[in-house]
């Protein structure tokens, strides 16, 4: 206990190093799934392709990724652009699925109204399509948040700062606190990144809010009924 | 006035929707294509939006051939009203009335102003104006859907089915407010509807169709009704069944002899 009293510094620091990795990455995954998921979704063709592709991708070992990477960018091992560009492929890898089949899941109905209407393709997939496919998106994306999160300690093993350093330094020095407060600060930064976006939802997604209170509603009435 | 020059779809399969369809919708008047399942009734209206390509033929508005036509703006140009109205799940009421008039550029704050004036129209309380689709029962979200289709101010309105999934006292009610616009705004209306009763209650002119979009019979409900031409319009008709009615002395009685109105 002492140790994470005397090293407070040090604990935000790693914490805040850890944030400044995980963001880009998740922004990342997501602005850069979204297209892919398009292509999937609107040529069935290419949609074996891309998810496989994607797929594959995921199955690389984390660590061989982070030090292949930097033969590919030309960054060195330990650069921060190097770390966040493997985290965001693994996140990318991840969010596609989810992107792909959130864009399918739209209703044809509706998007058949929408050009009905007069959307032209472009104005359709921002103002229609993209919304209507949001809380399943959002839903992927928490998934790929936290995962990012919890995937950024191994970049430890490279010597990048991130809340992985107490891990791997608390392990070679045997202070059982320090990795302690390594895992629980990760957790907290998952929690807070997954709240963070469950909010963002809400705020881009007013029409979902009452949906939800809806279904609560529903259990509620549910209740009463058992207990009546 | 929309006009159907031997306009035929086939599909990829060999299936043929519309074969030779020639068919003039006048100007003012409110057109029914009648049908069952697979007349292709659906996909000649959407022709008339260019959702639906003509494998052949042609269609024209006021003269003019669709295809020569830009799609969005023709689109932006014509009302649309679809069954379970095809409302935006994530737009309010006023917002989706709003939608054609916003694509065509009027300002948002403009569009909502004139969506209001449209609830009113449409009988929709200006309570519902912030709520979302799911919040409306099923003949209010037609009610929406209409009134969206007006927002623009269009000639010509496409309805396919628009009344078909609510109940029908429901849809009653909406077939009369239906007739009591149209006797303001004079719309050239194209409606499509699998409900013979339907067709009779709104057509001016009824255009009853056969498997392969053929037309078997086309004339207004009174033409019709009087000579129908053979044996597939009588029963459709439902002149050999529930439809052939005679009196008995101040009543009206079906076949089976259960009163169905009197002579007033």
């Amino acid at each position: 206990m002492t140790w994470i009293l005397d090293n407070v510094g040090t604990i935000a620091g790693a914490t805040w190093a850890h944030v400044l990795l995980a963001l880009p990455a998740i922004v990342i995954s997501f602005v850069v799934a979204v297209p892919v998921a398009w292509l999937a979704s609107r040529f069935r063709r290419s949609r074996f392709i891309l998810l496989l592709f994607a797929g594959l991708i995921y199955a690389i070992p984390s660590l061989p990724l982070f030090i292949i990477l930097p033969l590919v960018l030309g960054t060195s091992v330990r650069s921060l652009v190097n770390v966040v560009a493997a985290l965001g492929l693994y996140g990318v890898a991840l969010m596609v699925r989810y992107a792909a089949d959130a864009l399918d899941a739209v209703s044809s109905d509706t998007v058949l109204a929408a050009t009905a209407m007069g959307y032209g393709p472009w104005r359709r997939f921002f103002a229609v399509q993209l919304p209507l496919a949001g809380p399943a998106l959002l839903a992927g994306l928490r998934v790929v948040a936290v995962s990012t999160v919890s995937l950024v300690p191994v970049s430890a093993l490279l010597g990048v700062n991130s809340l992985g350093l107490l891990f791997t330094d608390g392990f070679q020095r045997g202070i059982f606190a320090e990795v302690l407060a390594g895992i629980v600060a990760t957790v907290v930064v998952a929690v807070v990144v997954d709240l963070g976006l469950v909010l963002l939802g809400r705020l881009l997604m007013p029409w979902e809010r009452p949906a939800m209170m809806r279904g609560l509603r529903r259990e509620v009435e549910d209740q009463a009924m058992v207990t009546a | 006035m929309i006009e159907f020059r031997n306009a035929s779809k086939s599909y990829d399969d060999g299936t043929l929707a519309v074969s030779d369809l020639d068919l003039t919708a006048a100007s003012h008047e409110i057109t029914v294509l009648v049908g069952s399942s697979g007349c292709g009734k659906t996909t000649m209206l959407r022709m008339v939006n260019r959702l639906v390509t003509p494998t052949s033929g042609q269609v024209l508005i006021d003269d003019v051939d669709v295809a020569d036509r830009n799609p969005v703006e023709l689109r932006r140009s014509i009302g649309y009203v679809m069954q379970n109205s095809g409302l935006l799940p994530h737009r309010t009421t006023v917002d989706n009335i709003a939608t054609v008039p916003v694509l065509r550029g009027t300002s948002v704050r403009d569009a909502r102003k004139h969506a209001l004036e449209l609830m009113e129209i449409v009988g929709l309380d200006r309570s519902m104006a912030r709520r979302y689709p799911w919040q409306l029962s099923g003949g209010q979200q037609q009610r929406v859907g209409v009134a969206r289709g007006l927002a623009a101010d269009p000639n010509i309105l496409l309805m396919d089915e628009p009344f078909g999934a609510v109940d029908p006292i429901v849809r009653a009610d909406l077939q009369r407010e239906l007739l009591r616009l149209q006797a303001e705004l004079g719309k050239t209306i194209l409606f499509v509807t699998h409900d013979i009763a339907e067709a009779i209650a709104l057509g001016d002119k009824i255009v009853i169709l056969m498997k392969g979009g053929r037309i078997a019979q086309q004339g207004s409900p009174a033409e019709i009704m009087a000579s129908p031409k053979d044996d597939f319009v009588t029963s459709f008709l439902g002149l050999d069944g529930a439809r052939s009615l005679h009196v008995d002395g101040h009543l009206v009685v079906d076949p089976s002899g259960r009163p169905v109105g009197r002579l007033a």
